[in-house]
């Protein structure tokens, strides 16, 4: 369904994205990881339009979309969250995800666009009040709201972004078989860019590693944690990241 | 939605204000309503791509164009302002796009944005006075009188019909301003007022839409240069264009508050009755003085009241919007489990 060869992105002189290719198939989910830095954020830019690539070509459903504005791309099946939740604050939930139902979705109806807001923010598990105000809304219910936003688009391929920082464990969990779902449930095809390793490994059907903007390895994730590259420059900063994770619980822990 | 209540103060107000010259003909205070009227229009025309924070200096351009397009036809080709005006409109459109296009297209916004348009009011008014033989240059235009057809020249000497024109010109403006508020369009605008790439991501195509309210901004207010042309048969570079203009629309629509229908004309009856009180009360020696009193009262005003007069006030008396409260929506998440 998406076909990427030889991808490149350079910032002036710096590469951020090396001659990266890789295929989506129809139906999964595909786990993207790799350290801070290592060009995933840029992949999701390219993939979505935000970033025009420097070279390469994006293949999606057949046809050439690298370089295509990004309502463009979103009008052709592709939806995106962002790492960090950009919600629009003057507009309300309902509003919020109605815009991309109507935009998202070549600008049919406005029955269908609410239809389509109705429907997401029941699956992401948000109120479908037409009044509520984003500003109710906590680390994790932005986040939904980030996810129901991308859903009204009524995408093919949904292109999720680190949509698990910030959250606890529970919710966590919560948010990956939230994924799971929606793959299940609406046969959406997902990429799913993820620090958090361990609750990325459970639900992906495919990972691959990105490291200084290259493709290090890709396969089951039960293979790819084998890997000794992988070891090596990922799971390195993963025992600094278990540290750290390990001292933020001792200091919740701590003030309880 | 517009519930019945407001509706039926909107039908009442409104066969007020048909009504009113009817029973009341004192001619200088119709002939203030009428420019209160036409300026209103002008600043809401302003406000349609002002509220989402598109703050353009270059309207005073779009109304100078306006009303010299009509009145240049109209003396020099004999065309009737039926025919001038959307003629006027369409070069001003023209103009909004020319210079809308490359700003929306590299993204320049914010400051950068204001200054680019500051620039096209100022080009619009030298060119109007550099080009004297054809126009007066600053000592103004005149539209020929019309020996026969009245209608045709759109030129009427009793201010009634000018009262009525005006007020459907101006409650045009209004609904206009009530149909992008209510359509998708608003959504797109405010979510790109936000956050471009966000809006992009939600498949709105920002480029457009910027363009389309700009456009549609823009054909409004030369409109408004038109019908003010029309009605004073009497226009200057300073009066109808430049960047005193653009500014005294800045002031007005923030003044009487961006964000509601009524806030630019709210501003309009400000404005105008302010410079109407300095003119009467000081004469000559107040010459100007209103533009510094709109500047001192923009800087208070952005400072203290950024939603105007109009807007803080419907704000004090509609109640708070309810605001959902964390276990209202836990109790949604437990009434969806595995959701």
């Amino acid at each position: 369904m998406l076909e990427v060869s030889g991808l490149l992105k350079r910032f002036g002189g710096f590469t951020a994205v090396n001659n990266v290719s890789f295929k989506v198939d129809q139906g999964e989910i595909l786990g993207l990881i790799g350290p801070n830095g290592s060009g995933k954020s840029t992949i999701f830019n390219m993939l979505s339009g935000t970033l025009a690539p420097t070279s390469g070509s994006i293949l999606f459903g057949g046809s050439e979309i690298a370089g295509l504005p990004p309502h463009r791309i979103i009008n052709s099946g592709i939806g995106r969250t962002f790492q960090i939740p950009r919600p629009f604050r003057r507009l309300t939930i309902f509003e919020n995800v109605a815009l991309a139902g109507f935009y998202g979705q070549g600008r049919h109806s406005r029955a269908r666009a609410e239809e389509a807001a109705e429907r997401s923010l029941a699956m992401v598990g948000l109120p479908t009040d037409r009044h509520a105000s984003v500003d109710g809304l906590g680390a994790a219910g932005l986040k939904k709201l980030e996810l129901a936003k991308a859903l009204a688009t009524a995408p093919k391929l949904l292109l999720a972004d680190e949509s698990l920082g910030g959250l606890d464990e529970a919710e966590m969990g919560q948010a990956a078989d939230m994924l799971r779902n929606i793959r299940d449930e609406l046969g959406i095809t997902i990429i799913w860019v993820e620090h958090i390793m361990g609750v990325l490994m459970r639900v992906v059907d495919r990972v691959m590693v990105l490291d200084h903007g290259e493709k290090i390895s890709e396969g089951l994730p039960s293979a790819v944690a084998g890997d000794p590259r992988v070891i090596e420059v990922y799971l390195g900063t993963d025992a600094e990241i278990t540290q750290a994770a390990a001292a933020a619980a001792r200091r919740r822990a701590g003030v309880q | 939605m517009m519930g019945q209540g407001r509706l039926a103060a909107w039908g009442i107000g409104l066969a007020a204000l048909v009504a009113l010259p009817f029973v009341y003909r004192d001619p200088y205070h119709l002939h203030i309503l009428v420019l209160i009227l036409i300026w209103s229009f002008a600043y809401t025309s302003w406000s349609m791509m002002g509220r989402f924070g598109l703050v353009s200096l270059g309207h005073g351009g779009f109304m100078g164009i306006g009303a010299y397009v009509t009145a240049l036809l109209w003396n020099h080709l004999g065309w009737s302002p039926w025919i001038g005006i959307p003629i006027g409109m369409v070069a001003a459109g023209a103009l909004a796009l020319i210079v809308g296009y490359p700003c929306f297209r590299f993204r320049i916004t914010g400051h950068y944005f204001v200054l680019v348009t500051l620039a096209l009011s100022g080009i619009v008014l030298q060119v109007i006075t550099a080009t004297r033989d054809y126009t007066g240059g600053s000592l103004g235009y005149t539209p020929n009188r019309a020996p026969g057809d009245k209608l045709w020249a759109l030129q009427f000497d009793d201010k009634i019909t000018w009262y009525l024109i005006a007020l459907g010109v101006w409650l045009f403006g209004i609904m206009v301003w009530h149909w992008v508020d209510r359509s998708m369009a608003r959504y797109a605008l405010e979510a790109i007022s936000e956050d471009e790439d966000a809006a992009a991501a939600a498949g709105v195509d920002v480029t457009a839409e910027k363009l389309k309210i700009t456009l549609l901004s823009a054909l409004m207010t030369a409109l408004a240069g038109a019908i003010y042309c029309q009605y004073q048969m009497f226009i200057t570079p300073d009066t109808v264009s430049g960047i005193a203009v653009s500014l005294q629309m800045v002031f007005a629509a923030i003044v009487g508050g961006l964000f509601v229908s009524l806030g630019p004309t709210f501003g309009a009856v400000i404005t105008i009755l302010l410079a109407e009180t300095l003119r009467i009360g000081f004469g000559t020696k107040a010459v100007g003085w209103d533009n510094l009193v709109y500047g001192v009262l923009l800087v208070l005003f952005i400072i203290f009241l950024p939603k105007g007069i109009l807007g803080s006030l419907l704000d004090r008396l509609k109640p708070q919007r309810k605001v959902p409260r964390a276990h209202e929506q836990e109790a949604v998440q437990i009434a969806r489990p595995g959701a």
